[in-house]
């Protein structure tokens, strides 16, 4: 008979083994291009997410039933030289469990939903990679036991997600849109990454025991001293913003909604989007030493919530109305986390709120392409029109005022536009005047004789039929 | 100093040396490539092997069982050390790929000869210790570039002016430390020559500008074969590593670390590919630079694990640039082109190398750029979040340039423009060695310590100034022999 520690150890390695199996063979057929049936993917899918889910919660009856309530499992330290580790370790407690098992409920009904809703779409292979690549993140992400193991699993999703967003790319608005995400989603690691360097040098080691305490979660009592943490807790919460899309990263968000529906569904509605308060839960011991930083969580989440209920009243198509709906909870929710910082028990209400927003919301985006459809069956039932409620506090305003509000939500609060001009524009000016100025330079070293181009273009078919040869 | 079991390492200089002559004499450009493909193959795999065969001996420098130069010169001339075992597959490997991948379009253009002749070069270079004729090796491995561009009749100026300086200062700069004598620190006016000829071979600002010339005229393939070995961090380790003082290092790595700022920046706003990949290589190799100059355990090692993982990724990745550019000419980075659905295969491939490059989780970099970040914030606690802001910029303009090639548009071609064989296999050797080393980088970052802890002790040595501590120098439980007792007595 195994004993409870083996148990652990074996469910847990299941829970992690199977979406990363679910990578490598998806992956694996890509790269010897031998592409697997819909079939074959959508069962190994829900193979996968059944196999994760079973395993979780098989754990967490285990938990309960040994009245456990923190499981680290260590994967030992794969690279050790002095000064530096970097271990593998997982931690199951009240935090990351009701996590895991939302990312494979989720996940596992979006799989199921996508299987038929991108039936014969040309990037079917494609779309499940970077669905299992996602998957595989979020687990990581959400089991981490070590600042580091946390970064990997954080970069997987947040490339997952950008790809997914560009992932109709005969298009270039979905491509802008995909490169647009991704690059808030490099600013969010690299916050995160000079974060986990910090706790590195001040601790010595990545793993969360070492600087959480190693109380279970939400009980841990941070080791750190209150100066040292607000650098480092400020990174935190720019990593948290720029990854839950809050004030003033909350431009991409609409603009995931390019991604396919399924994708906006458990990516962009559910799951990436609660990532970033899922961080600020995790390190909340650590946030709590700095007052500052309760009070600026607090507010960030207020004008976040406040920014995303207005710009949403205007918003023409369903997918960008619901994402600012999201976004609005996720405001709340990290209001939720700030308060916590100030009264502990307000972190399992934002706990709750993210497992309930985030179930609702893939409800919602999963049903908005048949939108139209549910509005004629509503109002056959009802035997009329739905009746389209006008805001109390309109009549306040002037006509003037109105039309102005309207833009300033249309526009989303113009935060991209003041972002491009302010801040994208002015470097990159800067930075084709500088490459302006190496090319005359090296024109000016060459004697004038600099050519500008490399390789001409292949000129007729035959040149390329004389490479399709040649490749054979 | 012990012996190998098997004289590979003179074997795998010597096979390519013999092989320039025998292509060399071909006419047939096609043979030629067959020929060049065998030689670089059976090269890669004496290298392999000698590195293999080094760790074997678990000695700290070794040399070939038959002694040749000894006889001849009196000392060893090919040596291989910590630093050196792993650097001579991986440009073994890198004149494998490129050779391989050589396309039929492209045979009369890129001289087989000539590049067998620079491999068994580069190769030489690597395995010599000896100050002066490293010298040489450096001054003859400029010549296949030059070479080139006029026997392309492109403009050479630019090129020799930059070669020209560097040989120069890096013969000068020895001669005056030589005349000051070896064993002491010395300055930064006293390092000055050494230190711009680094510069220069590194591609490090003010003295870049030859880079992105050699890209823009020669053949795609020369300069991949020039650039990503990083002969200049070679150098930096063999002449200014050992002698400089630790704030001369740290003045070089802030410059370094200006450049990879400067350079990530630049490859976001290029208008073509060359130019594009040349500044994503610059802001690398400079990276690398960064981390050789912090003069400390971490760092070092980091820096020893990315030179390895960004010529592997910066190969793979120019390979895959070289490959669409043979398909479809010289692309544009201003508008969208398409291609996902005619090369999905190098979509992938171009994917993969840029992931692996920027030290994505799970590539062969992502350890080697933590421990280097990790090193670069100690040594310059606020100036060193740079290699952060470096590495984002990197990713950015890497997914921007795949967007712009791959996506955006559909691509109409009445022919099949799909990869073939070799470059699929190719793909795939890049593609494996990136992720296992991303997924069991034990072993690399165990072979890499090795080196930095070499290094550190011999500049220990020759300064008379212990900068490892003993928590540093400690040997721990679950790792490889630190080689650290008997073969002390050899060398």
């Amino acid at each position: 008979m195994l004993d409870h520690a083996v148990w652990v150890r074996i469910l847990g390695t299941v829970i992690v083994a199977a979406p990363a199996l679910f990578v490598l063979l998806l992956g694996l057929a890509a790269l010897v291009d031998r592409p697997l049936s819909e079939r074959a993917i959508s069962r190994l899918g829900e193979t996968v997410n059944l196999v994760g889910l079973t395993a979780s919660i098989a754990l967490l009856v285990l938990m309960i039933a040994f009245d456990s309530l923190i499981e680290p499992i260590n994967f030992g330290t794969w690279v050790h030289i002095p000064n530096y580790d970097f271990t593998v370790k997982f931690v199951f407690d009240r935090l990351s469990v009701p996590f895991v098992i939302l990312s494979f409920v989720l996940c596992g009904t979006i799989g199921a939903f996508a299987s038929r809703y991108m039936h014969r779409e040309k990037g079917f292979s494609r779309f499940f990679a970077l669905y299992s690549l996602f998957l595989l993140g979020m687990t990581i992400t959400s089991l981490a036991g070590t600042v580091e193991t946390m970064f990997a699993g954080w970069e997987l999703v947040g490339l997952s997600s950008a790809l997914l967003v560009a992932f109709f790319h005969e298009r270039p608005a979905p491509c802008r849109n995909g490169l647009r995400v991704w690059a808030v989603y490099r600013i969010s690691d690299a916050a995160l990454l000079i974060a986990s360097i910090g706790l590195h040098h001040l601790k010595g080691h990545g793993e969360f025991s070492q600087f959480l305490g190693s109380a279970p979660w939400p009980d841990g009592h941070c080791v750190l001293q209150a100066d040292q943490v607000f650098l480092i807790g400020l990174l935190l919460i720019v990593a948290a913003a720029g990854k839950s899309a809050l004030v003033p990263f909350s431009g991409w968000l609409p603009r995931a909604m390019e991604g396919p529906t399924p994708s906006s569904a458990v990516f962009y509605g559910a799951l990436s989007v609660h990532l970033g308060a899922f961080l600020l839960l995790r390190f909340s011991s650590l946030l709590e030493l700095s007052p500052a930083l309760g009070v600026i969580i607090i507010a960030l989440g207020a004008v976040t919530a406040a920014f995303a209920a207005f710009a949403c009243r205007v918003q023409t198509d369903i997918k960008c109305a619901l994402s600012f709906a999201s976004l609005t909870q996720v405001g709340i929710i990290v209001v939720e986390i700030g308060i916590g910082l100030f009264y502990p028990v307000f972190r399992y209400v934002a706990l709750v709120h993210i497992l309930g927003h985030a179930c609702m919301r893939t409800l919602q985006f999963v049903r908005a392409p048949t939108l139209l459809h549910d509005y004629r069956i509503l109002e056959n039932a009802i035997g009329g029109h739905l009746s389209h409620a006008v805001d109390p506090g309109a009549g306040r305003f002037s006509e003037r005022m109105k039309l102005r509000l309207y833009r300033l939500a249309m526009e989303r609060g113009y935060l991209d536009a003041v972002l491009d001009e302010f801040f994208v524009k002015p470097i990159v000016k800067f930075l084709k005047l500088c490459d302006q100025l190496e090319r005359d330079w090296i024109q000016w070293l060459s004697g004038g004789k600099q050519e500008p181009t490399v390789e001409p273009r292949p000129r007729a078919t035959r040149a390329t039929v004389t490479l399709a040869d040649d490749n054979v | 100093m012990t012996e190998l079991h098997l004289p590979l390492l003179e074997l795998a200089i010597l096979i390519p040396f013999i092989g320039a002559i025998v292509v060399g004499r071909l006419r047939d450009p096609y043979r030629a490539r067959q020929y060049s493909v065998w030689i670089t193959g059976v090269t890669f795999l004496c290298t392999l092997a000698s590195w293999q065969d080094f760790n074997l001996l678990n000695y700290k420098l070794a040399d070939d069982p038959i002694h040749v130069f000894r006889y001849l010169l009196g000392r060893e001339l090919f040596v291989i050390d910590e630093l050196s075992a792993p650097l001579l597959p991986t440009a073994a490997l890198i004149y494998f790929l490129t050779i391989v991948t050589t396309m039929k379009t492209k045979v009369r253009r890129f001289s087989f000869s000539w590049s067998l002749f620079s491999e068994a070069n580069l190769l030489a270079m690597f395995s010599c210790r000896d100050p002066w004729f490293l010298m040489v090796f450096l001054a003859l491995g400029t010549i296949l570039p030059f070479i080139e561009l006029r026997t392309r009749g492109r403009p050479t100026r630019v090129f020799a002016l930059h070669m020209a300086a560097y040989i120069i200062l890096t013969a000068v700069g020895w001669a005056l430390l030589e005349r000051e004598g070896l064993n002491q620190p010395h300055s930064l006016w006293a390092l000055s020559p050494l230190l711009i000829a680094v510069f220069i071979r590194s591609g490090i600002l003010p003295f870049h500008s030859w880079i992105r010339n050699l890209f823009e005229t020669a053949t795609f393939g020369s300069a991949l074969v020039f650039s990503t070995p990083l002969v200049g961090a070679y150098v930096c380790c063999r002449f200014v590593l050992p002698v400089a003082e630790e704030s001369v290092l740290h003045n070089v790595g802030t410059v370094a670390l200006v450049t990879a700022v400067y350079a990530a920046g630049l490859a976001l706003v290029q208008r073509n590919i060359r130019s594009f990949f040349c500044y994503l290589f610059l802001s690398h190799s400079s990276l690398v630079l960064v981390g050789l100059d912090v003069v400390q355990h971490t760092g070092l090692t980091g820096a020893l694990c990315v030179w390895l993982s960004v010529s592997l990724a910066m190969t793979g990745f120019g390979l895959t640039l070289r490959a669409i550019e043979s398909r479809f000419g010289d692309l544009t980075l201003t508008e969208f082109h398409g291609l996902y659905e005619h090369t999905p295969a190098l979509a992938v491939s171009f994917f993969l190398t840029g992931l692996a490059s920027i030290g994505f989780p799970g590539m062969m970099g992502f350890i080697g750029t933590e421990m280097l970040v990790d090193g670069a914030v100690e040594t310059y606690p606020f100036v060193g979040v740079a290699v952060v802001i470096a590495s984002a910029l990197n990713g950015i303009a890497f997914v921007k340039a795949y967007f712009m090639i791959f996506t955006g548009k559909r691509h109409s071609s009445t022919v099949s423009l799909g990869i073939g064989l070799r470059e699929r296999l190719a793909i795939l050797a890049v593609a494996g060695i990136l992720l296992l080393g991303g997924v069991v980088p034990r072993y690399i970052v165990s072979s890499r310590y090795a080196a930095a802890k070499e290094l550190l002790d011999h500049r220990s040595a020759v300064l008379n100034d212990d900068h490892s501590d003993a928590v540093e120098t400690g040997h721990h439980e679950g790792e490889p022999s630190p080689k650290d007792v008997n073969e002390l007595d050899d060398d």
